[in-house]
């Protein structure tokens, strides 16, 4: 079995792991990628629309773009990495197993590594959708992928369930070969993704947008001939006599998306709420010497900001091989950082109580949208120590703050941080 | 060519009797009537290997189920299919059960049941399935219930079969059955066929091949059953867990599988409809809820897919129809509903006894070989084997399914077995991708394009599971370039 | 104001941040066009832009002749009308290109008689 040593080791190659990879050789150390896929790039090289790179580059990319940019800087740093090649275990002293047609079973040792396998979609069973199981049914980025890149079409008649970005671009897009749209189909009372694409994709192309309404049922033994769709009450329950029937040959679901942590939960890594690794202010997850960004982390809505934490991430890889830190920290010597009202979850999962002094980037989701809201971080007393207004939230952005903690007077003693977004105290009535 | 012996059927009955039947020298053809074999109801069953307790004394189902478990060893060994005998629990929720348990393990004593026991110490319950709800009061135990794949038994059964020289035709539905001197004409979707006996285990359509011959003594009626697949990091089950039966069916269990997986269900709704396989939203919440009270934890949330299939309660009674006919060399074999799976050898017995009766010459072929080899993958293989193999046969380390960890090599074996797959569902059932966490999400276009690849058609050609089933429809610029048409049909 | 004489030709959404103001165009008594409804500069030149020329960045793909991939992913260089992308759609689907491609290529120049280019948004190596 041949083996391999390096530095840094990096899981994927999407825009987390190439950016990771860039920091990592900058920093003068040795790093392999490892990429299970045929070529460079990751995920955005089928998102073949424009909206990447407004802050890392100061530009409009479309999302090949953005990727090849990386793509570049690999190659032009010489960084070493395999194609083709599949991680098939990592264990808990940093060890990866991986095969590839060439080498066969291969063996990479590492001082540290970098997770960065990004995320799945999340399926029509894992949301439980009664009726027949023909052929027709896709998610959004399976579509993606056959149209942008393998050069097919999956149908002619579409209806789309989610209205998060994927599934507007991709309502655009099979509009634009052609393809007819009936409906996009919201759960929520809200459209779920940018309102950039609500009009540029669906009201450009009068596509209707249904919201709480879902799907009840599919119909067609063999091919998919239409939905049954069902307006849902404040409970997410469906009220019964909404039922509509629209008729294709081809349904989209943009449900969800759920870190890819199969290897990480096998090599003993502890994981959150969120599906992502448990990681602390450094992004290094419960296994010494194990880091994690991009959407394996944490799903991102922008790509920018997938690059800005893999930065860190390779930066801080690169720190801990050089042993400027690697002890095993212990729990009476962290801040656990927990979700509070209005909060999904929150990055990072607890703070080093030594790096209090440095900037910390929290990144979390709120669970509802509003208006004139206030974020508040409160100590274990429940004393408010940080807070921070923000005129609009909703779940499908994640908001990031960089708070310095010592600037801000943290209580040596506290052990516990909450994040919770409430409506601003001068807000007497409820804006609509 | 005039077969001694055509079986209507690739379910699990119709696979068994063609494998059993292919150890003696006679010409034998299986017809199916859809792409694959195993796609009807066997595709669909719970895998449950039955003790053999549960039915009623005086069925004649009750002893070959007793009889088929037994077999079952045997016919792993010399098989290779995935099976584990780990045993099964009848769950009293209430004192007042425990009786009738202590009847059911009386009678299945007395009629050769191994090991059964009543255990009511919940300490030791709980010992052997930790899942089990608090509120147990006693179990019935069957150490020789087990579970297995129930279509990856009928994929190998058929390999073994056609290796031995039966002919496997699909997509042939029986349209007409004509009868004259001793000979039967059958003629499909696909040919004509003719036979000297002719077994009919057409499952949900037996009772409308039986009339074809004049044969109108019973009727099919589908009853559904729902079910609910958890994912195999979610709950882990060492015993199969029955509720309390009753009447109507065996209730909702909770069943560990083979690959590790667990699935809830199934419930029972009759139907007309032999085509409505769908969930519902109602049978799905029933699964849920019956499966809650004896597993209180269960992860609802983890939940990968739901899947539905049709029972084939013959009418009027509950019990086997296994009938060598007035129609002399027809043979029905229908209504094989639960414990049917757990039955089919010595059903397979049975039909070799009516065939001696029939006249027709049993003798043991020379070069009979009993076995089939286990298909070889990735995930069994230690690292040093997995090396090994790899230099040998380098698509091995090609990886297409990334879930279940399924390599090329695999894929392109369940292609050319004997039998093969030929679809993207036949792939997926021969082993395994698509059948994870990401449910084909990102091995489909490899998948596709290997079928394309093989049986040399373009994409748009390729299907889920046979006619009507494609993926997709044409080239991306097909519809500008008006290469495709945009027609509603 | 007085009551309105004055007819609503079209509304448009705003995109330039989440608040989504619906900018009313409207004509008055004397024929002039009146913007209502933004909430700051940034609304009023974006509802101005879409209402006298609505330019959009187009995104397709573009068949390839022995490249890796059957497409190679491609952009216009700059906005193009609106009410021009079906046309440029039509356009990009009849052209076949040939690899090796650099990404910023141009592969179609002039699209549909625009100042804008079709321009490759990837590398794409050919076929081995």
């Amino acid at each position: 079995m041949k083996q391999y040593n390096t530095d840094v080791a990096i899981i994927g190659a999407g825009s987390a792991g190439l950016a990771a990879a860039v920091e990592v050789k900058k920093g003068g150390l040795n790093v392999l990628i490892l990429e299970r896929d045929r070529e460079l790039g990751g995920i955005t090289l089928q998102c073949i629309h424009n909206g990447f790179g407004l802050h890392e580059f100061k530009e409009e990319l479309t999302g090949p773009e953005y990727a090849q940019r990386f793509i570049n800087e690999v190659k032009r740093l010489d960084i070493p990495f395999k194609l083709n090649t599949m991680v098939i275990e990592l264990t808990i002293d940093k060890t990866i197993y991986a095969v590839n047609e060439e080498e066969g079973l291969i063996e990479v040792k590492a001082k540290a590594i970098i997770l960065a396998m990004g995320c799945r979609e999340r399926t029509r069973g894992a949301i439980n959708i009664p009726g027949f199981r023909p052929s027709g049914v896709y998610t959004a980025g399976q579509a993606q992928r056959f149209v942008n890149m393998e050069g097919w079409l999956p149908g002619k008649t579409f209806v789309i369930l989610g209205s998060g970005d994927i599934g507007m671009i991709m309502a655009r897009r099979l509009t634009w070969e052609g393809c007819k749209v009936k409906a996009v189909v919201e759960i929520l009372p809200y459209v779920s993704g940018l309102l950039r694409n609500q009009v540029q994709c669906l009201e450009d192309y009068g596509i209707p947008l249904i919201t709480s309404y879902t799907i009840t049922k599919i119909h067609g033994r063999d091919r998919i001939k239409g939905v049954t769709i069902s307006k849902v009450d404040r409970n997410f329950d469906r009220v019964i006599g909404s039922e509509k029937f629209i008729e294709c040959d081809t349904l989209l679901l943009s449900v969800g998306l759920i870190p890819e942590n199969e290897l990480t939960l096998n090599a003993g890594a502890e994981l959150s709420l969120n599906n992502g690794p448990v990681v602390d202010n450094n992004l290094e997850t419960s296994i010494e010497g194990i880091f994690a960004c991009g959407n394996v982390l944490q799903v991102h809505d922008l790509v920018d900001m997938v690059t800005a934490e893999a930065k860190r991430a390779g930066v801080n890889a690169v720190e801990y091989v050089k042993n400027i830190y690697g002890k095993d920290i212990s729990r009476d010597e962290r801040i656990l950082c927990i979700p509070g009202e209005n909060v999904n979850y929150v990055k990072p999962d607890f703070i080093n109580k030594e790096d209090v002094g440095e900037d910390i980037i929290f990144t979390f989701r709120v669970k509802e949208p509003g208006r004139r809201k206030l974020i508040q971080f409160k100590d274990h007393e429940n004393n408010v120590i940080y807070n921070r207004k923000k005129i609009h939230v909703i779940p499908s952005e994640m908001i990031e703050l960089k708070v310095n903690l010592e600037k801000i007077k943290i209580n040596p003693a506290c052990g516990r941080l909450e994040i919770e977004v409430i409506d601003r105290p001068e807000v007497l009535i409820e804006e609509d | 060519m005039i077969y001694d012996v055509i079986i209507i059927g690739g379910g699990v009955t119709g696979c068994t009797i063609a494998r059993t039947l292919s150890k003696y020298d006679l010409k034998i053809c299986l017809l199916e009537k859809e792409a694959d074999i195993a796609s009807g109801t066997t595709k669909a069953n719970s895998g449950v290997v039955h003790a053999g307790y549960s039915s009623p004394r005086e069925f004649i189902k009750r002893n070959l189920c007793i009889r088929g478990n037994a077999l079952y060893t045997q016919a792993h060994k010399e098989l290779n299919f995935p099976f584990k005998r780990n045993g099964s629990f009848v769950v009293a929720l209430e004192d007042s059960q425990i009786k009738d348990l202590e009847e059911e393990r009386k009678f299945g004593i007395e009629d050769g049941i191994p090991g059964l026991e009543l255990i009511l110490d919940k300490k030791k319950i709980k010992e052997m399935e930790p899942n089990l709800t608090d509120d147990v009061v006693g179990v019935l135990h069957a150490p020789s219930a087990g579970i297995v794949s129930p279509y990856e038994m009928t994929i190998a059964l058929a390999e073994n079969a056609a290796m031995n020289g039966v002919k496997f035709f699909r997509n042939q539905k029986v349209k007409r059955i004509n009868h004259s001197e001793s000979v039967f004409t059958i003629k499909t979707s696909g040919g004509e066929f003719e036979g000297y006996n002719v077994i009919n285990a057409a499952g949900l359509y037996a009772a409308k091949i039986s009339k074809m011959v004049g044969l109108d003594y019973f009727d099919i009626m589908p009853r559904k059953g729902e079910y609910v697949l958890f994912d195999r990091n979610a709950l882990n089950l060492n015993k199969v867990l029955f509720p309390m039966a009753t009447k109507v069916s065996k209730g909702i269990l909770l069943c560990p599988t083979v690959h590790g997986n667990t699935f809830a269900g199934p419930n029972a709704q009759n139907l007309p409809d032999k085509k409505d396989i769908s969930t519902t939203l109602a049978g799905l919440k029933e699964v849920l809820e019956g499966a809650t009270k004896l597993i209180p934890k269960l992860p609802v949330r983890s939940s990968i897919r739901n899947f539905a299939g049709l029972r084939a309660v013959p009418t009027g009674r509950y019990d086997f129809i296994i009938d060598n006919t007035d129609i002399y060399g027809f043979i029905n074999v229908a209504g094989i509903l639960s414990p049917g799976l757990t039955s089919c050898y010595a059903i397979a017995e049975k039909v070799v006894d009516f065939l001696e009766l029939l006249g027709a010459v049993m003798k043991i072929k020379e070069d009979y070989n009993p076995i089939r080899p286990k298909p070889e993958r990735f995930t069994e293989f230690t690292k040093e084997e997995l090396d090994k193999k790899i230099k040998e046969d380098s698509k091995w380390a090609k990886i297409i399914c990334r879930c279940e960890t399924v390599s090329e090599r695999e894929i392109l074996n369940s292609i050319r077995a004997p039998v093969g797959a030929t679809t993207v569902d036949g792939v997926k059932f021969r082993c395994r991708p698509g059948m994870g966490r990401c449910q084909g999400g990102f091995c489909r276009p490899r998948v596709i394009e290997i079928l394309s690849r093989e049986f040399n058609k373009p994409y748009n050609e390729v299907t889920k599971r046979g006619e009507d089933t494609e993926f997709l429809i044409c080239k991306t610029k097909d519809f500008r370039l008006k290469q495709c048409s945009f027609e509603e049909e | 104001m007085a009551e309105c004489t004055t007819d609503i030709i079209a509304e448009i959404r705003c995109i330039v941040c989440p608040t989504g103001c619906i900018v009313q165009v409207k004509k008055d008594e004397t024929g002039e066009l009146i913007f209502e409804g933004y909430t700051c500069k940034r609304g009023l030149e974006y509802a101005q832009q879409e209402f006298f020329e609505p330019k959009r960045i187009l995104t397709s793909t573009i068949r390839v002749e022995n490249g890796l991939l059957p497409l190679v992913p491609i952009r216009t260089d700059q906005p193009i009308l609106k009410d021009k992308l079906n046309d440029a759609l039509q356009l990009i689907a009849t052209t076949i290109v040939k690899a090796p491609i650099t990404m910023g290529d141009i592969l179609i120049k002039n699209v549909v008689g625009l100042d804008a280019n079709i321009i490759a948004s990837r590398d794409l190596v050919e076929a081995r």
